[in-house]
Protein backbone atom coordinates (compact mmCIF):
# COMPACT_ATOMS: atom_id res chain seq x y z
CA UNK A 1 0.00 0.00 0.00
CA UNK A 2 1.31 3.66 -0.86
CA UNK A 3 1.57 5.34 2.42
CA UNK A 4 2.65 8.41 0.92
CA UNK A 5 -0.19 8.23 -1.61
CA UNK A 6 -2.73 7.68 1.01
CA UNK A 7 -1.19 10.42 2.98
CA UNK A 8 -1.89 12.73 -0.09
CA UNK A 9 -5.51 11.37 -0.85
CA UNK A 10 -6.46 11.81 2.92
CA UNK A 11 -5.10 15.95 2.40
CA UNK A 12 -6.93 16.33 -0.95
CA UNK A 13 -10.24 15.53 0.28
CA UNK A 14 -9.97 17.37 3.65
CA UNK A 15 -8.98 20.39 1.28
CA UNK A 16 -11.78 19.86 -1.38
CA UNK A 17 -14.58 19.22 1.10
CA UNK A 18 -13.14 22.61 3.51
CA UNK A 19 -13.14 24.51 -0.15
CA UNK A 20 -16.50 23.23 -0.82
CA UNK A 21 -17.86 24.14 2.81
CA UNK A 22 -16.38 28.18 2.36
CA UNK A 23 -18.31 28.07 -1.24
CA UNK A 24 -21.19 27.13 0.98
CA UNK A 25 -20.95 29.17 3.75
CA UNK A 26 -24.71 28.82 4.68
CA UNK A 27 -24.57 24.96 5.60
CA UNK A 28 -21.53 25.80 7.80
CA UNK A 29 -23.10 28.67 9.41
CA UNK A 30 -26.61 26.99 9.97
CA UNK A 31 -25.22 24.31 12.10
CA UNK A 32 -22.89 27.28 14.17
CA UNK A 33 -26.02 29.18 14.77
CA UNK A 34 -27.98 26.28 15.65
CA UNK A 35 -25.82 25.68 18.79
CA UNK A 36 -25.98 29.14 19.32
CA UNK A 37 -29.82 29.76 19.43
CA UNK A 38 -30.56 26.28 21.57
CA UNK A 39 -27.81 27.02 23.86
CA UNK A 40 -28.80 30.61 24.10
CA UNK A 41 -32.69 29.92 24.37
CA UNK A 42 -32.55 27.35 27.50
CA UNK A 43 -31.75 30.30 30.34
CA UNK A 44 -34.09 32.82 28.90
CA UNK A 45 -36.57 30.07 29.18
CA UNK A 46 -35.66 28.20 32.56
CA UNK A 47 -35.04 31.84 33.98
CA UNK A 48 -31.59 33.71 35.65
CA UNK A 49 -31.08 30.89 38.99
CA UNK A 50 -27.89 30.36 39.28
CA UNK A 51 -27.63 27.35 40.63
CA UNK A 52 -30.17 25.66 38.11
CA UNK A 53 -28.56 27.30 35.15
CA UNK A 54 -25.21 25.58 36.64
CA UNK A 55 -27.12 21.93 36.96
CA UNK A 56 -28.32 22.02 33.58
CA UNK A 57 -25.76 23.60 31.67
CA UNK A 58 -23.46 20.38 30.50
CA UNK A 59 -26.67 18.75 29.56
CA UNK A 60 -27.87 21.52 27.51
CA UNK A 61 -24.72 22.62 25.82
CA UNK A 62 -24.37 18.65 25.43
CA UNK A 63 -27.57 17.85 23.81
CA UNK A 64 -26.95 21.01 21.32
CA UNK A 65 -23.93 19.87 20.19
CA UNK A 66 -25.25 16.42 19.43
CA UNK A 67 -28.43 17.98 17.82
CA UNK A 68 -26.44 20.42 16.04
CA UNK A 69 -23.96 17.29 14.55
CA UNK A 70 -27.13 15.37 13.41
CA UNK A 71 -28.56 18.47 11.98
CA UNK A 72 -25.43 18.31 9.32
CA UNK A 73 -24.87 14.85 8.89
CA UNK A 74 -27.66 14.61 5.86
CA UNK A 75 -25.08 17.04 3.84
CA UNK A 76 -21.89 14.37 4.36
CA UNK A 77 -22.15 11.73 1.40
CA UNK A 78 -25.36 13.18 -0.38
CA UNK A 79 -24.20 15.70 -2.32
CA UNK A 80 -20.88 13.22 -3.88
CA UNK A 81 -23.48 10.62 -4.49
CA UNK A 82 -25.62 12.79 -6.61
CA UNK A 83 -23.49 14.39 -8.52
CA UNK A 84 -21.25 11.33 -9.05
CA UNK A 85 -17.84 12.03 -6.95
CA UNK A 86 -18.57 9.44 -4.57
CA UNK A 87 -18.84 6.72 -7.35
CA UNK A 88 -15.00 8.32 -8.35
CA UNK A 89 -14.06 7.72 -4.52
CA UNK A 90 -14.87 4.17 -4.93
CA UNK A 91 -12.29 3.80 -8.22
CA UNK A 92 -9.20 5.81 -6.28
CA UNK A 93 -6.59 3.16 -5.30
CA UNK A 94 -6.19 3.96 -2.15
CA UNK A 95 -8.51 1.77 0.96
CA UNK A 96 -11.46 3.97 0.81
CA UNK A 97 -11.64 4.25 4.64
CA UNK A 98 -9.27 6.58 4.48
CA UNK A 99 -10.96 8.77 2.23
CA UNK A 100 -13.84 8.17 4.73
CA UNK A 101 -11.29 9.27 7.63
CA UNK A 102 -11.05 12.31 5.36
CA UNK A 103 -14.55 13.41 4.46
CA UNK A 104 -15.39 12.32 8.84
CA UNK A 105 -12.14 14.85 9.23
CA UNK A 106 -13.27 18.22 7.29
CA UNK A 107 -17.15 17.77 9.02
CA UNK A 108 -15.72 18.17 11.89
CA UNK A 109 -13.46 20.91 11.19
CA UNK A 110 -16.69 22.41 10.08
CA UNK A 111 -19.16 21.48 12.08
CA UNK A 112 -17.16 20.07 14.93
CA UNK A 113 -15.03 22.61 15.82
CA UNK A 114 -16.54 25.98 15.53
CA UNK A 115 -19.01 24.21 18.61
CA UNK A 116 -16.00 23.37 20.89
CA UNK A 117 -14.29 27.16 20.27
CA UNK A 118 -18.07 28.61 21.02
CA UNK A 119 -18.31 26.08 24.00
CA UNK A 120 -16.66 28.00 26.74
CA UNK A 121 -18.65 31.25 25.52
CA UNK A 122 -21.73 30.06 25.54
CA UNK A 123 -20.63 27.95 29.50
CA UNK A 124 -20.41 31.57 30.52
CA UNK A 125 -24.00 32.61 30.16
CA UNK A 126 -24.74 29.26 32.67
CA UNK A 127 -22.65 30.57 35.03
CA UNK A 128 -19.98 27.52 34.70
CA UNK A 129 -16.65 27.68 36.76
CA UNK A 130 -13.32 28.19 34.65
CA UNK A 131 -12.56 24.44 35.66
CA UNK A 132 -15.89 23.17 34.32
CA UNK A 133 -15.47 25.48 31.25
CA UNK A 134 -12.23 23.61 30.38
CA UNK A 135 -13.41 20.30 31.60
CA UNK A 136 -16.56 21.32 29.04
CA UNK A 137 -14.21 22.05 25.84
CA UNK A 138 -12.37 19.02 26.43
CA UNK A 139 -14.65 16.96 26.42
CA UNK A 140 -16.56 18.78 23.30
CA UNK A 141 -12.98 18.13 21.89
CA UNK A 142 -13.08 14.70 22.51
CA UNK A 143 -17.00 14.03 21.86
CA UNK A 144 -17.77 15.69 18.66
CA UNK A 145 -15.14 13.67 16.38
CA UNK A 146 -16.60 10.08 17.96
CA UNK A 147 -20.10 12.03 16.73
CA UNK A 148 -19.01 12.61 13.46
CA UNK A 149 -17.82 9.63 13.30
CA UNK A 150 -21.09 7.42 14.27
CA UNK A 151 -22.82 9.64 12.20
CA UNK A 152 -21.01 8.67 9.09
CA UNK A 153 -22.24 4.94 9.59
CA UNK A 154 -25.62 6.42 9.46
CA UNK A 155 -25.04 8.87 6.48
CA UNK A 156 -23.61 6.14 4.72
CA UNK A 157 -26.72 3.49 5.49
CA UNK A 158 -29.13 5.87 4.36
CA UNK A 159 -27.30 6.87 1.14
CA UNK A 160 -29.98 7.40 -1.55
CA UNK A 161 -32.79 6.69 1.20
CA UNK A 162 -36.18 8.83 0.86
CA UNK A 163 -36.53 10.72 4.02
CA UNK A 164 -32.70 9.76 5.31
CA UNK A 165 -32.10 12.74 7.58
CA UNK A 166 -35.09 10.83 9.95
CA UNK A 167 -33.52 7.75 9.60
CA UNK A 168 -30.11 8.59 10.33
CA UNK A 169 -31.80 10.19 13.58
CA UNK A 170 -32.69 7.06 14.26
CA UNK A 171 -29.79 4.78 13.53
CA UNK A 172 -27.23 7.22 15.40
CA UNK A 173 -28.90 8.62 18.17
CA UNK A 174 -29.19 5.30 20.32
CA UNK A 175 -25.08 5.71 19.31
CA UNK A 176 -24.45 8.99 20.43
CA UNK A 177 -25.97 8.22 24.01
CA UNK A 178 -22.81 6.95 25.59
CA UNK A 179 -20.98 9.80 24.21
CA UNK A 180 -23.80 12.38 25.50
CA UNK A 181 -23.76 10.73 29.01
CA UNK A 182 -19.69 10.72 29.65
CA UNK A 183 -19.94 14.70 27.98
CA UNK A 184 -22.05 15.55 30.39
CA UNK A 185 -21.15 13.59 33.03
CA UNK A 186 -17.51 15.22 32.98
CA UNK A 187 -18.51 18.51 33.32
CA UNK A 188 -20.96 17.64 35.71
CA UNK A 189 -18.45 15.55 37.81
CA UNK A 190 -16.07 19.06 37.77
CA UNK A 191 -18.59 20.86 39.22
CA UNK A 192 -19.42 18.74 41.79
CA UNK A 193 -15.53 18.27 43.08
CA UNK A 194 -15.12 14.84 41.77
CA UNK A 195 -12.84 15.07 38.89
CA UNK A 196 -13.34 14.61 35.20
CA UNK A 197 -10.63 11.94 34.39
CA UNK A 198 -12.53 8.83 34.24
CA UNK A 199 -15.30 10.44 32.19
CA UNK A 200 -12.63 12.09 29.54
CA UNK A 201 -10.89 9.26 30.05
CA UNK A 202 -14.01 7.09 28.81
CA UNK A 203 -14.89 10.02 25.67
CA UNK A 204 -10.91 9.24 24.59
CA UNK A 205 -11.20 5.42 24.41
CA UNK A 206 -14.65 5.82 22.07
CA UNK A 207 -12.61 8.36 20.17
CA UNK A 208 -9.92 5.80 19.34
CA UNK A 209 -12.70 2.89 19.14
CA UNK A 210 -14.51 4.66 16.48
CA UNK A 211 -11.57 6.08 14.87
CA UNK A 212 -10.80 2.45 14.40
CA UNK A 213 -14.33 0.77 13.58
CA UNK A 214 -16.45 3.79 11.85
CA UNK A 215 -13.98 3.96 8.94
CA UNK A 216 -14.65 0.57 7.93
CA UNK A 217 -18.24 0.40 8.55
CA UNK A 218 -18.76 3.66 6.90
CA UNK A 219 -16.86 2.49 3.51
CA UNK A 220 -18.60 -1.29 3.76
CA UNK A 221 -21.91 0.77 3.67
CA UNK A 222 -20.96 3.12 0.82
CA UNK A 223 -19.98 0.58 -1.26
CA UNK A 224 -23.35 -1.61 -0.74
CA UNK A 225 -24.91 1.98 -1.17
CA UNK A 226 -23.32 2.18 -4.59
CA UNK A 227 -24.48 -0.89 -5.98
CA UNK B 1 -25.04 -11.17 -18.69
CA UNK B 2 -24.31 -14.91 -19.20
CA UNK B 3 -21.95 -16.69 -21.56
CA UNK B 4 -19.56 -13.11 -21.97
CA UNK B 5 -16.47 -13.50 -22.70
CA UNK B 6 -14.31 -10.89 -24.13
CA UNK B 7 -10.45 -10.15 -24.53
CA UNK B 8 -9.26 -6.44 -25.02
CA UNK B 9 -5.57 -5.92 -25.91
CA UNK B 10 -3.67 -2.60 -25.97
CA UNK B 11 -4.21 -0.30 -28.81
CA UNK B 12 -7.84 -1.65 -29.01
CA UNK B 13 -10.96 0.29 -28.88
CA UNK B 14 -14.43 -2.34 -27.54
CA UNK B 15 -17.50 -0.27 -28.39
CA UNK B 16 -20.20 -1.69 -26.75
CA UNK B 17 -23.89 -1.70 -27.81
CA UNK B 18 -26.79 -2.50 -27.46
CA UNK B 19 -30.52 -1.09 -26.72
CA UNK B 20 -31.16 0.78 -23.52
CA UNK B 21 -31.16 -0.89 -20.90
CA UNK B 22 -29.47 -4.12 -22.18
CA UNK B 23 -26.79 -4.20 -19.74
CA UNK B 24 -23.89 -1.67 -21.11
CA UNK B 25 -23.30 0.92 -18.01
CA UNK B 26 -23.70 -2.48 -15.94
CA UNK B 27 -20.97 -4.12 -17.66
CA UNK B 28 -18.67 -1.07 -17.63
CA UNK B 29 -19.01 -0.92 -14.34
CA UNK B 30 -18.93 -4.30 -13.18
CA UNK B 31 -15.80 -3.57 -15.17
CA UNK B 32 -14.71 -1.05 -12.78
CA UNK B 33 -15.81 -2.87 -9.83
CA UNK B 34 -18.68 -0.58 -9.11
CA UNK B 35 -21.03 -3.92 -8.97
CA UNK B 36 -19.87 -7.32 -8.29
CA UNK B 37 -19.88 -9.46 -10.97
CA UNK B 38 -22.23 -13.14 -9.24
CA UNK B 39 -20.00 -15.16 -11.38
CA UNK B 40 -16.96 -15.57 -13.18
CA UNK B 41 -13.44 -13.24 -13.65
CA UNK B 42 -12.24 -10.13 -14.51
CA UNK B 43 -8.49 -10.21 -15.49
CA UNK B 44 -6.11 -7.18 -15.98
CA UNK B 45 -2.99 -8.23 -17.31
CA UNK B 46 -3.38 -11.66 -16.76
CA UNK B 47 -4.55 -11.26 -13.41
CA UNK B 48 -7.99 -11.40 -11.33
CA UNK B 49 -9.03 -7.51 -10.67
CA UNK B 50 -10.08 -8.59 -6.97
CA UNK B 51 -6.22 -9.64 -6.50
CA UNK B 52 -4.72 -6.63 -8.21
CA UNK B 53 -7.25 -4.24 -6.82
CA UNK B 54 -5.02 -1.57 -6.67
CA UNK B 55 -2.73 -2.00 -9.75
CA UNK B 56 -5.62 -2.08 -11.56
CA UNK B 57 -7.34 1.25 -10.42
CA UNK B 58 -4.02 2.52 -10.80
CA UNK B 59 -4.33 1.78 -14.06
CA UNK B 60 -7.97 2.89 -14.93
CA UNK B 61 -10.31 5.78 -15.81
CA UNK B 62 -14.00 5.64 -15.37
CA UNK B 63 -16.14 8.42 -16.94
CA UNK B 64 -19.64 7.64 -16.35
CA UNK B 65 -23.01 9.08 -16.74
CA UNK B 66 -22.91 11.66 -14.46
CA UNK B 67 -19.88 14.34 -14.70
CA UNK B 68 -18.34 13.85 -11.49
CA UNK B 69 -18.50 17.57 -10.71
CA UNK B 70 -18.63 19.68 -8.06
CA UNK B 71 -21.04 22.88 -9.15
CA UNK B 72 -19.68 24.94 -6.60
CA UNK B 73 -15.81 24.50 -7.97
CA UNK B 74 -13.95 25.92 -10.99
CA UNK B 75 -13.45 23.34 -13.95
CA UNK B 76 -9.80 24.35 -13.14
CA UNK B 77 -10.52 23.32 -10.04
CA UNK B 78 -12.72 20.08 -10.78
CA UNK B 79 -9.94 18.49 -12.98
CA UNK B 80 -6.87 19.12 -10.42
CA UNK B 81 -8.88 17.86 -7.08
CA UNK B 82 -10.32 14.78 -9.15
CA UNK B 83 -6.80 13.89 -10.78
CA UNK B 84 -4.84 14.82 -7.52
CA UNK B 85 -7.30 12.60 -5.82
CA UNK B 86 -6.81 9.50 -7.83
CA UNK B 87 -2.87 10.30 -7.57
CA UNK B 88 -1.71 12.10 -10.08
CA UNK B 89 0.66 14.99 -9.79
CA UNK B 90 -1.00 17.89 -11.59
CA UNK B 91 -0.79 21.73 -11.71
CA UNK B 92 -3.20 24.01 -12.54
CA UNK B 93 -1.31 24.88 -15.78
CA UNK B 94 -1.38 21.40 -16.98
CA UNK B 95 -5.41 21.40 -16.36
CA UNK B 96 -5.46 24.59 -18.28
CA UNK B 97 -4.48 23.14 -20.96
CA UNK B 98 -6.32 20.15 -20.80
CA UNK B 99 -9.45 22.27 -20.76
CA UNK B 100 -8.83 24.16 -24.01
CA UNK B 101 -7.90 21.11 -25.58
CA UNK B 102 -11.46 19.87 -25.07
CA UNK B 103 -12.30 23.17 -26.05
CA UNK B 104 -13.52 25.66 -23.51
CA UNK B 105 -11.47 28.88 -23.56
CA UNK B 106 -9.74 30.31 -20.70
CA UNK B 107 -12.56 32.90 -19.72
CA UNK B 108 -14.44 29.81 -18.10
CA UNK B 109 -11.76 28.27 -16.56
CA UNK B 110 -12.28 30.27 -13.11
CA UNK B 111 -16.17 30.09 -13.14
CA UNK B 112 -18.08 28.38 -11.29
CA UNK B 113 -19.26 24.83 -13.15
CA UNK B 114 -22.97 25.15 -12.02
CA UNK B 115 -23.04 28.20 -14.66
CA UNK B 116 -21.77 26.25 -17.92
CA UNK B 117 -23.99 24.26 -20.39
CA UNK B 118 -24.23 20.63 -19.96
CA UNK B 119 -22.06 20.45 -23.09
CA UNK B 120 -19.23 22.66 -21.31
CA UNK B 121 -20.12 20.13 -18.15
CA UNK B 122 -19.61 17.06 -19.81
CA UNK B 123 -16.32 18.99 -21.51
CA UNK B 124 -15.04 19.35 -18.32
CA UNK B 125 -15.71 16.19 -17.07
CA UNK B 126 -13.75 14.05 -20.10
CA UNK B 127 -11.01 17.15 -19.46
CA UNK B 128 -9.75 14.23 -17.08
CA UNK B 129 -9.03 12.20 -20.32
CA UNK B 130 -6.34 15.12 -21.45
CA UNK B 131 -4.25 14.85 -18.25
CA UNK B 132 -4.18 11.23 -17.03
CA UNK B 133 -1.42 8.83 -18.16
CA UNK B 134 -3.59 5.81 -17.03
CA UNK B 135 -3.93 2.78 -19.64
CA UNK B 136 -7.29 1.70 -19.42
CA UNK B 137 -10.21 4.06 -20.36
CA UNK B 138 -14.05 2.95 -19.24
CA UNK B 139 -16.50 6.07 -20.63
CA UNK B 140 -20.01 5.95 -20.56
CA UNK B 141 -21.72 7.36 -23.14
CA UNK B 142 -18.89 10.05 -23.32
CA UNK B 143 -20.25 11.93 -26.46
CA UNK B 144 -23.41 12.56 -24.78
CA UNK B 145 -24.08 15.92 -25.13
CA UNK B 146 -21.43 17.18 -26.93
CA UNK B 147 -21.30 19.01 -30.15
CA UNK B 148 -19.94 18.41 -33.48
CA UNK B 149 -16.72 20.14 -32.77
CA UNK B 150 -16.25 18.32 -29.12
CA UNK B 151 -16.76 15.01 -30.70
CA UNK B 152 -14.15 15.26 -33.02
CA UNK B 153 -11.93 16.67 -30.36
CA UNK B 154 -12.66 13.26 -28.47
CA UNK B 155 -12.23 11.13 -31.08
CA UNK B 156 -8.77 12.63 -31.85
CA UNK B 157 -7.57 11.89 -28.45
CA UNK B 158 -9.15 8.48 -28.21
CA UNK B 159 -6.88 7.57 -31.60
CA UNK B 160 -3.74 9.15 -30.05
CA UNK B 161 -4.52 7.52 -26.92
CA UNK B 162 -4.85 4.30 -28.85
CA UNK B 163 -1.60 4.92 -31.00
CA UNK B 164 0.01 4.87 -27.72
CA UNK B 165 -0.90 1.10 -27.00
CA UNK B 166 -3.79 2.46 -24.80
CA UNK B 167 -7.19 0.40 -23.96
CA UNK B 168 -10.48 2.25 -24.50
CA UNK B 169 -13.54 0.51 -23.46
CA UNK B 170 -16.57 2.51 -24.44
CA UNK B 171 -20.36 2.32 -24.27
CA UNK B 172 -22.21 3.97 -26.79
CA UNK B 173 -25.24 4.82 -29.30
CA UNK B 174 -22.44 6.45 -31.92
CA UNK B 175 -20.60 5.38 -34.40
CA UNK B 176 -16.73 5.61 -32.90
CA UNK B 177 -13.79 6.43 -35.67
CA UNK B 178 -10.76 5.07 -34.67
CA UNK B 179 -10.05 2.75 -37.79
CA UNK B 180 -11.36 -0.27 -38.72
CA UNK B 181 -8.45 -2.27 -37.33
CA UNK B 182 -8.56 -1.16 -33.97
CA UNK B 183 -12.09 -1.19 -33.25
CA UNK B 184 -13.93 -4.35 -31.50
CA UNK B 185 -17.79 -4.74 -31.23
CA UNK B 186 -19.70 -6.47 -28.37
CA UNK B 187 -23.28 -6.14 -28.86
CA UNK B 188 -25.24 -6.42 -25.71
CA UNK B 189 -28.86 -8.56 -26.97
CA UNK B 190 -31.78 -6.29 -25.09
Amino acid sequence: MNQLGMFAALREIIRRDLLLAMRRRSDVLTTVLFFLLVASLFPLGVGPEPAVLRTIAPGVLWVAALLSCLLSLGRLFTADYVDGVLEQMLLIPQPLSVLVIGKVTAHWLISGLPVVLLSPLLGLQFGLSGEALGVLTLSLLLGTPTLSFIGAIGAALTLGVRGSSVLIALLVLPLFIPVLIFGAGAVSSSASGIGAGAHLALLGAGLLLALVLAPWATATSLRIALE
Amino acid sequence: MTALSVTVERGRLLAVTGANGSGKTSLLRMLCGLLPAEQGRILWDGEDVRACRERYLASLIYIGHLNSLKDDLTPVENVTISARLAGEEISEGKTCEALEAVGLVRAIHRLPTRILSQGQKRRVSLARLWVSPRLLWVLDEPFAALDAAATGLLMQQLRAHLNNGGIVIAATHQEIDVGADRLDQLRLAG
